[in-house]
């Protein structure tokens, strides 16, 4: 018999603010011993209140919007209640009747072919802490609770294993290239909910939670995995399935179950009164929109558009610094191109031969924009830029310093283009007579000679209105 | 009876209850669970108290997590046989031993213990004075009050401690508010509620009828009207606030703080036994009360009915607000309580905060003064005081 997969994913991602969701400590990235990002808050002593962090709403908003959902304007927190080591308040603080994000779509490609993805909600909620094992003793670590999650449920409308990991992909790739999450090991948690079905059906079949994994690859064994056990029941009858939480093992490959619908907790969840709701208001919704990062889609486009290669648009697309960078680049002046192949080519070459990554590149876009109009305008030679991005790169040194004490800069003596230019005007006589008869074109061929005598130095634009202008006279 | 727990100083002027954290002091919400229990920091009111030159006193003995009648069943605190129960804070007032004491409303505690001493006691509007710092049981109806000998030294200090803090999400955004004891309130309009005049028993309901002709020996209109709504406001907060404690006394696990049985092997008896010994029956009997009206299968029917209930009785009260600038009700059915068994505890609270429980779950403002209880409407504390004082003035 052929047989269906329905899959829906939960994933938790890690948001990337400055502090924690409830309270001011440092947020996931700062360097950290255990316990030593904690404050009497998200460590669960009496006498403490949340206190909501505005960027976490922002940032939850800017994945709705990026996942295509509407943004609630009222959106409220509730308390889960449960007994965990790791849970210093034995409850969590997330959202359940009044999330921030509901009915979105994602669209998923795979060799079999694009589906729609309907995200049901996006709600905001805390971390836990972290249980650190050894010998007899079991240690708690508090700097991960309280570090602001977005929980991000899908409908079950995923059909294999290449669909949800594609999927997953394409939110990790969004997020980083964005600045949302850095995405790191373990940053990036999802729960995956798994029935199997007869083709053609509608019913759902009996479901399994598979329980918080990371990995792209135990997520994508541990589908297989439940696949092929569902589909035993039901075409041999190796077991009778029951609604149940699993949690996947690495090592055996081999799904177990942890609790049946019988077992399975009450969070009993109840409106948190120590947290006002939220209300997100024109001007508040606006602004996040105005903020919010070009998506990654619509950015590859603006990159093709501006003529950039779709080798250097992929690379732009992981590591989200540097398209920073170059979108600055751009801001200031530069073309979208040229800039492009000197941050991807030029950059990247150097930090190769250093031994450094691109997210590693450490110049800014001021600083690069100074070399590249330099060059442009014939006041620096090729060369001589990628001896100062060199010293930028592997010295941290500032390019316009540089430039100066090496004394790279070409000076541009006015009088010798002058004499350039009449000897181009002197030995072209037939398109000096055609421009001046009306043919725009003929001002090229001029224009070249003067470009080849000078050999590229000089500044093109000021050359061009110095040669008609003698032209006009 | 033991007043306190840090001994009194004699330049002190301001106790604090044992729900309100002071720094490096044990703070203990009169609880075993919370036994060594020191803060790292102090309650905001009492931060501001310091900051304004107040020197607090001590810490008063309270019952465990403010859920009983007056305080009589703290881990603490050691009535002798015989002796009537009285509140700590609200001794200590009334004896002058202190000029005033901060103590949290939760679930009536404060105003009983308040009109069983004869001093006065004010739950402020909701949101008026920072709840960081206080060991919270019921977050969306306790607030810090005041206990003094009268209005004038409750409007002083509350002037004090009242004012938005960003420390508490719940925190109202004005950054202070004007207590005023010598508003016009002579042509006042106030009502006593039959129902409640009824269940008190005849040396309340004397107290009740003096203070009520002592207002109208001012010019005050005092009307009797019906109503059942207090009742129902009350099953409502009980639900709500048994939920709620339930949830908040949940992180005293043994963990991390406090009280850890020495009994266990694993973390499911090292939680199950901390907490069966760190707990007395009545906050049992709560966190099992609240537990249930929280599950799966009874939420919609009581605790989501409640939240109902909250909005039914706050527009209510709205309403009777327009017509009368205050009530006049018993804070209490009695003038004296006598001794009794911690496990008919629920059931005497639960009695007992018919008269007290509105404020909590809409609020509003109430005034334990005189023996009685004045309630206002948000905001309504100079008109409260006001009210108070011109009676107090009468005594005088």
């Amino acid at each position: 018999m052929a047989y269906e997969l329905v899959i829906g994913l939960e994933t938790h991602v890690e948001l990337n603010t400055e502090s924690k969701i409830f309270c001011s400590c440092g947020g996931h990235s700062s360097p950290q011993e255990p316990n030593d990002c904690v404050c009497p808050a998200c460590c669960g002593m009496p006498g403490m209140l949340p206190v909501m962090n505005k960027r976490v709403v922002e940032l939850a908003a800017t994945a709705g919007l990026m996942l295509n959902c509407e943004i609630n304007r009222y959106t409220t927190f509730d308390k889960k209640n449960y007994y965990y080591p790791d849970l210093p308040c034995a409850y969590q603080i997330t959202q359940l009747n009044h999330p921030i994000c509901t009915n979105g779509l994602v669209k998923v490609k795979t060799a079999a072919g694009e589906r729609d993805i309907r995200i049901k909600q996006i709600h905001m909620e805390e971390d836990a802490g972290k249980l650190v094992h050894g010998g007899n003793s079991s240690f708690v670590d508090f700097n991960r609770t309280s570090v602001p999650l977005i929980e991000i449920v899908t409908q079950p409308d995923f059909r294999s294993p290449e669909e949800v990991v594609t999927y997953l992909g394409k939110l990790k790739s969004m997020f980083k290239s964005t600045g949302i999450s850095e995405c790191e090991e373990g940053a990036m948690r999802c729960d995956v909910n798994i029935s199997v079905r007869e083709e053609g059906t509608e019913e759902f079949g009996v479901r399994s939670e598979i329980k918080n994994m990371s990995s792209f690859e135990a997520i994508d064994r541990a589908i297989r995995y439940e696949a092929q056990r569902h589909m035993d029941a039901l075409e041999f009858g190796t077991e009778e399935l029951v609604q149940e939480t699993r949690r996947f093992d690495d090592v055996s490959g081999k799904t177990f179950a942890m609790r049946n619908k019988e077992t399975e907790a009450d969070y009993r969840y109840f409106p948190d009164p120590n947290l006002m709701p939220i209300v997100i208001d024109d001007e508040w919704l606006e602004q996040i929109k105005a903020n919010k990062p070009v998506a990654l889609d619509e950015k590859a486009e603006a990159y093709a558009e501006a003529g950039i290669s779709d080798k250097e648009i992929a690379m732009l697309m992981s590591e989200h610094t540097v398209a920073k960078l170059l979108d600055d680049v751009i801001a200031l002046g530069c073309n979208a191109k040229d800039a492009a192949s000197w941050i991807l080519t030029d950059c990247a070459g150097i930090l190769r031969k250093a031994g450094l990554k691109l997210k590693d590149l450490s110049i800014t876009a001021e600083g690069l924009s100074f070399l590249i109009k330099l060059v442009d305008s014939g006041k620096l030679n090729r060369g001589a830029a990628k001896k100062t991005l060199i010293a930028v790169i592997e010295n941290g040194a500032d390019p316009e310093k540089f430039v100066d004490e090496q004394g790279f800069l070409v000076e541009i003596d006015n009088s010798m283009i002058e004499s350039v230019i009449d000897k181009a005007i002197e030995s072209n006589p037939q398109a000096v007579e055609d421009y001046k008869a009306g043919k725009e074109k003929a001002l090229m061929a001029i224009f070249g000679a003067c470009m080849k005598e000078l050999k590229g130095s000089g500044d093109p634009q000021v050359i061009r209105a110095m040669l008609i202008e003698k032209l006009s006279k | 009876m033991k007043y306190y727990r840090a001994k009194i100083n004699d330049k002190g002027t301001i106790a604090v209850d044992d729900m309100v954290l002071l720094k490096d002091n044990l703070s203990t919400a009169g609880s075993h669970i919370l036994e060594g229990y020191k803060p790292l920091f102090s309650a905001e009111a009492v931060e501001r108290l310091e900051k304004n030159g107040y020197e607090i006193s001590g810490k008063t003995n309270v019952g465990e997590f403010s859920l009983d009648l007056v305080g009589e069943f703290s881990y603490y605190n050691e009535f002798e046989d015989g002796e009537t129960l009285k509140g700590s804070a609200a001794e200590l007032v009334a004896k002058g031993e202190v000029k005033a004491a901060l103590g949290v409303d939760m679930n009536g505690s404060t105003r009983r213990a308040a009109a069983l001493s004869d001093v006065a006691f004010l739950k402020p509007t909701y949101g008026t004075v920072s709840r960081y710092g206080i060991i919270s049981c019921a977050a969306s109806g306790e607030q810090l009050g005041v206990y003094a000998k009268d209005a004038d030294t409750i409007a002083e200090v509350m002037t004090v401690i009242a004012g938005n803090d960003k420390k508490d999400g719940t925190s109202l955004p004005d950054v202070s508010y004007l207590y005023d004891t010598n508003a016009d309130v002579n042509s006042a309009k106030v009502c006593i509620v039959k129902e409640l005049y009824d269940l008190a028993d005849d040396a309340t309901k004397a107290k009740l009828y003096n203070y009520a002709e002592s207002l109208k020996a001012q010019g005050v209109e005092v009307t009797e009207i019906s109503t059942d709504i207090f009742s129902k406001a009350n099953t409502a907060w009980q639900i709500l606030m048994c939920a709620e404690t339930c949830n908040n006394v949940s992180r005293y696990d043994g963990v991390k703080y406090g009280y850890r049985s020495e009994n266990y092997r694993n973390i499911d008896e090292l939680y199950v036994n901390s907490r069966t010994e760190g707990f007395n029956f009545l906050t049992k009997a709560v966190i099992l009360y609240g537990s249930d009206v929280l599950s799966k299968s009874r939420y919609a029917d009581c605790y989501d009915k409640a939240l109902k209930v909250r909005r039914v009785v706050a527009d209510f009260m709205k309403e009777l607000f327009s017509t009368y600038s205050a009530v006049l009700i018993p804070a209490c059915s009695k003038t004296e309580y006598a001794q009794y068994d911690i496990k008919d505890a629920f059931t005497k609270v639960y009695e007992e905060s018919v008269f007290t429980a509105v404020p909590n779950l809409i609020g509003t403002p109430a005034l334990a003064t005189g023996g009685v209880q004045l309630l206002g409407d948000h905001f309504a504390e100079s008109t409260l005081l006001s009210l108070s004082k011109i009676v107090e003035r009468k005594g005088e």
